[in-house]
């Protein structure tokens, strides 16, 4: 297909330089309902233009958190600031963000042109603007011919183009959306994915998404910010928050991955390589591991060690070198998903571990199957320590 | 008796059973013969005879006014209570307040009638065209509550939020969202008002008084003075109002879900 993709995207990344001022501010928001805390104490800067995700299972308090800057809610404590001003009291109505709904919420006895019309008409702006603003709306997300239809008559895609056109029609300068597209198909969803980063993009807009879809958020965001109990668990760009979670909860929460319980043997003790971090040794129920990475823990301390499944090799042949960072054990289950395939391996003491294997030849007989005894093996750097 | 013929046998005499009183009062309504028993060929004399008839007409006039205004009376004020027990899930009183909307469902006509005749005595009023129209808007309330209250419970919110982020404040919202969405279901609760209030005699015959009589009061009065074949006619021409209400809806609510349909259909192709 092709079409133009814009201007290159440059990186971008305010949230490092110490001298940028948030736009929106949640400060020490406490909601509670209840008995119940939905959002606990919570304070979370987003920046003008940044296409924010808030990550979590249901009932971790995204939602709420969303619905408070809309104004749905008011929180039980602490303040939103937006482009440091105060927003508590201020009525839905009168707040400069919109809101894309998950149901879409489109108005049923309204054409897609007056449902989209709705919010610049509520402004009272002249007939001709607004039909200008409607006419480049359909064409944004490309419905021109879909003007006279009401929402019944259209497909759930469609329906979905049609809410955001409505919620982008007065130009908000915050555009919130509510699990936007969980109602579309999986090949659909990814189109959508990018045509909305295209289009925050070319808008420039800011935009705060709500999912519980990590694909979804690692594919759009400029940052995530993972909650769990209404609490941030981590807030930080996708990559990060894959290379390097800061708490089992998000490594597991964030893509598959292997996690086992060490005892820390030895710390900052030995540089492996040379220019490197020094090495953190640990033992995991006879198994040795050896971790570059700068960390405060101490020889007794037990922590978490998580590694990536495509961060392992998997081998029928005994590796050279057997003192650290290599297992043992047979294939138990292959998963095949054919641009990868996950090899669940069971070691010796019995622990399952993931290694996952490009599927770089169009072969269908894989070499390695299941009952094979396999050497499982993987370098300093790709693992990773957890604390908590 | 096979199964198929006992079913056809036991429909025949439900059918029979509902209608032939039916039938017999309308074929009667064209008897030539002044005896209600008594067929004497075809005749349209008692339309004639019911048309001149001014009590009668009065009557009608009188039923038709009250069933109106205490129908339209009766929705105004049924749709707010729905609207308050539906979106104000707590208020001080408000088990009282349901429990009182629904009451009149279930309290037998002759109290209601009772207490309103005692309420407009007590309150020194005359009885007459407004005070059957207060105790017909009573009591249709609850009805029409009953019906836009189950509306209202399945209305998406989500809408009303929508307009209101769109820079709507909430009056205007509920006119021009909330109102026109939940319009089928008052009108529906409009015309069960307009109809209870037509064939209402017990609360009416308590709350009328001289020069309103309403046609069920009419109609009762003239049948213990012996039957005539223009109530008859009167009858008839109300079932036939009745019948063709009941087509007029099957046929809309049938055109809706042609049309839904159709819709996916645009919708499906159209993807």
């Amino acid at each position: 297909m092709a079409k133009s993709l814009g201007p290159v995207k440059r990186k971008f990344s305010p949230w490092t330089d110490p001298a940028a001022v948030p736009f929106i501010r949640f400060e020490n928001i406490t909601k509670r309902y209840g008995d119940f805390v939905a959002v606990d104490n919570l304070t979370l800067d987003i920046y003008e233009r940044e296409f924010f995700s808030l990550l979590g299972p249901s009932g971790c308090g995204k939602t709420t958190l969303m619905r408070m800057l809309a104004g749905f809610e008011e929180p039980s404590e602490g303040r939103i600031l937006l482009q440091g001003k105060d927003l508590s009291g201020v009525p839905p109505y009168r707040r400069p963000t919109n809101m894309m709904f998950q149901s879409y919420a489109l108005f049923p006895h309204m054409t897609v042109e007056k449902n989209i019309a709705f919010g610049l008409q509520q402004d009272g702006l002249p007939k001709a603007d607004i039909a200008a603003r409607v006419e480049e709306m359909l064409k944004l997300v490309k419905l021109e011919s879909f003007a006279k239809r009401k929402p019944a008559q259209l497909s759930g895609g469609q329906r979905q183009r049609v809410a955001l056109a409505r919620s982008l029609a007065k130009r908000p300068r915050v555009l919130l959306l509510d699990e936007p597209l969980g109602a579309l198909d999986r090949k659909l969803r990814e189109e959508t994915q990018f045509e909305l980063m295209d289009i925050q993009h070319t808008l420039g807009l800011t935009f705060l998404i709500v999912t519980h879809d990590q694909e979804e958020a690692m594919t759009v965001s400029d940052r995530i910010a993972v909650m769990d109990k209404g609490l941030i668990m981590q807030v930080a760009t996708p990559a990060e928050i894959y290379e390097a979670p800061n708490s089992r909860y998000v490594a597991d929460f964030i893509g598959d991955i292997n996690i086992l319980e060490c005892t820390v043997t030895d710390n900052a003790g030995d540089c492996l390589r040379d220019g490197h971090p020094p090495a953190v040794r640990l033992l995991s129920d006879g198994l040795q591991i050896a971790v570059e990475q700068d960390c405060k823990v101490a020889v007794g301390d037990t922590v978490g060690f998580a590694v990536r499944p495509e961060k392992v090799r998997i081998s029928l042949d005994e590796p050279e070198k057997t003192g650290f960072n290599t297992a043992h054990g047979e294939v138990w289950d292959i998963g095949y998903l054919g641009d990868f395939s996950v090899f669940l391996v069971k070691l010796d003491d019995g622990r399952i571990l993931r290694a996952a294997q490009a599927n770089v030849s169009r072969l269908v007989d894989r070499p390695i199957t299941f009952g094979d005894i396999v050497w499982l093996t993987w370098p300093l750097d790709a693992g990773l320590v957890l604390t908590r | 008796m096979k199964p198929a013929r006992f079913d056809a046998t036991i429909l025949t005499l439900c059918f029979a059973f509902l209608y032939i009183p039916i039938i017999i009062l309308v074929v009667y309504s064209f008897n030539a013969s002044r005896l209600v028993t008594v067929w004497g060929g075809f005749s349209l004399h008692w339309y004639q005879v019911m048309w001149s008839n001014e009590g009668l007409m009065d009557a009608a006039w009188v039923t038709a006014r009250v069933g109106v205004l205490s129908a339209t009376l009766g929705t105004v004020l049924g749709t707010l209570a729905a609207l308050t027990l539906v979106r104000f899930p707590r208020f001080p009183g408000r088990i009282a307040f349901t429990g009182m909307v629904y009451a009149p469902l279930v309290m037998p006509e002759v109290i209601t009638g009772l207490s309103m005749l005692l309420l407009f005595v007590a309150m020194n009023i005359d009885r007459g065209f407004w005070t059957v129209t207060i105790a017909h808007t009573t009591f249709t309330m609850c009805y029409v509550a009953i019906v836009v209250q189950s509306r209202l419970l399945t209305f998406d919110r989500s809408l009303e939020e929508a307009a209101q982020d769109l820079g709507c404040p909430p009056v205007r919202t509920f006119f021009t969202i909330t109102l026109p969405l939940i319009l089928p279901a008052i009108v529906s609760g409009w015309m069960l008002a307009f109809t209870l209030s037509l064939d209402d005699l017990v609360i009416a015959s308590f709350t009328t008084g001289p020069g309103a009589t309403t046609l069920p009061i009419k109609i009762y009065s003239q049948v213990r003075l012996g039957v005539t074949p223009e109530i008859n006619a009167i009858c008839t021409i109300l079932i036939g109002l009745v019948t063709l209400g009941v087509i007029a809806t099957s046929i809309t609510t049938k055109r809706a879900e042609l049309r839904r349909i159709r819709d996916e259909h645009d919708a499906i192709r159209g993807t």
